[in-house]
């Protein structure tokens, strides 16, 4: 599973750091940074939980 | 008993997150999405900014990719109205006929509060839906001299923020002393309001709006405020607050009250939940009932309810007591806001200042963090929203290191 960010979309609300910290890092300079590109497929719910709750719709996932 | 079929009413954030939560859980059984607009579901939030500021088009505003929407395989009923239910019979009434139903998932959201005597004035506006965003935006394109924007709340101060950007003079009318007094606290509407004045806002608080003058056309042409004075307005736009959409089910046998009343797994009745805007449920975090109307809201509701339905009426679930959160983007101002505040928490800077409009602040009541506000800190929010969730007591979330 690989997860995608869409930069132009963006706009570092930081829901994704909360659900996955792991995975998502909003740092002081306000950007996101994805820590871990591909999660491990038993993390599937929780990434899932990341799309739907981005505000903007920023976050897709490529099997 | 296994749920054999869903219907969803309301075909907008709540409906479909709750639709996508239903098929990842691999329930196979009919799911039927009835919406009373004619459209998709689409994210409301971009109509007041990147919509109405003619930066987008409406082809960007779709919730879900058409494939993955058709992967859901819905029975997806638009511009169809749900005009009545009844619980001791599961017969759900719709302008496309009747139906008897067994899992229901109420989320028909709410609608604008109109200005009394100006609803078939031209030239005024509310804002909510998709078809409301393209009149104002047409309004907007027709170079008007001054939009009245009556109401400062996050509907109208993000319209007047869109307004200024497009550079059309705005007035704002606000009824409270500060714009958002009653959200943020009076100490931060005033920072709001400071920051609509710098962008060239004609802001008026604690002023009401007694009336509104249409010339010879019909039309629009003044607002008359409480306080003697008048101003010239070619376009008005009334952000006043909302109200559920419940009409439709009174007499159901479901209870309303400002909303369908939910007990604390956001279930209205035996195979019946409620999601979004029109869900009132009591939040055992806060010890308080709420209904709540964020976007975030509406996902995480939606997702819960369709759970909700999925398990036996009987069976017992952790509660739905989250920490609300929203946001709002206004110049180049990104507002967040978690928990829940009063005018009388206690209120502390905890990073950055008011002066350079970012920082991060603490709201405590009897030593406990209940809420946390941000001008451009996401991550800090974020952070602290975390606290909030795990019931930090205000002093540990002050001396907290970020």
């Amino acid at each position: 599973m690989k997860v995608v960010v869409d930069f132009d979309l963006c706009e570092s609300n930081a829901i994704c750091m909360q659900i996955a910290p792991d995975v998502f890092e909003v740092r002081d300079d306000d950007f996101l940074y994805v820590l871990n590109e591909n999660p491990d497929e038993g993390d599937r719910a929780r990434m899932e939980e990341c799309v739907q709750r981005c505000p903007k719709q920023a976050i897709t996932i490529e099997d | 008993m296994a749920r054999q079929s869903v219907h969803i009413v309301g075909a907008s954030l709540a409906g479909l997150r709750a639709a996508e939560t239903l098929r990842r859980s691999g329930f196979e059984g009919p799911v039927v999405l009835i919406g009373d607009e004619p459209h998709r579901p689409y994210d409301r939030p971009p109509l007041s900014k990147q919509f109405l500021a003619g930066d987008w088009e409406r082809d960007r505003l779709a919730l879900s990719p058409e494939d993955r929407f058709s992967a859901l395989e819905l029975e997806v009923r638009l511009g169809v109205q749900a005009s009545g239910f009844d619980l001791q019979t599961r017969t759900l009434r719709t302008s496309a006929g009747d139906e008897t139903v067994d899992g229901l998932l109420i989320a028909t959201g709410a609608r604008c509060r109109s200005l009394p005597g100006s609803e078939h004035m031209a030239g005024v506006h509310v804002l909510r839906s998709l078809d409301d965003a393209e009149t104002l935006r047409a309004e907007l394109a027709a170079g008007p001299r001054r939009v009245v924007v009556v109401g400062a709340g996050f509907i109208g101060a993000e319209v007047a923020a869109t307004c200024r950007g497009r550079g059309i003079e705005v007035s704002m009318i606000e009824a409270l002393s500060a714009p958002l007094a009653r959200v943020l606290g009076e100490e931060m509407g005033a920072v709001s309001a400071e920051v609509h004045r710098e962008q060239g806002v004609d802001l008026r608080c604690g002023v009401g709006v007694d009336g509104l003058d249409a010339d010879s056309n019909g039309r629009v042409c003044a607002v008359r405020l409480s306080d003697g004075s008048t101003i010239d307005a070619d376009v008005v736009v009334v952000g006043i607050g909302v109200v559920p959409n419940t009409e439709w089910l009174v007499g159901s046998g479901l209870e309303l009250d400002d909303g369908v009343v939910c007990d604390s797994t956001l279930s209205a009745g035996p195979g019946v939940v409620a999601a979004g805007d029109v869900a009132r449920w009591p939040n055992q975090r806060f010890g308080e009932t709420m209904r709540v109307e964020h976007w975030d809201n509406a996902v995480e509701q939606g997702v819960y309810a369709a759970r909700r339905l999925l398990a036996d009426d009987d069976a017992e679930l952790e509660p739905f007591s989250p920490v609300p959160w929203f946001w709002s983007d206004q110049y180049q101002i990104k507002i967040q806001m978690a928990g829940r505040i009063r005018a009388d928490d206690q209120m502390e800077i905890v990073t950055g200042s008011v002066e350079e409009r970012r920082f991060a602040a603490l709201y405590g009541r009897a030593g406990r963090l209940v809420g946390v506000l941000g001008f451009n800190r996401p991550r800090h929010v974020m952070h602290y929203k975390t606290l909030i969730h795990d019931g930090a007591s205000f002093d540990e979330a002050l001396a907290a290191s970020l």
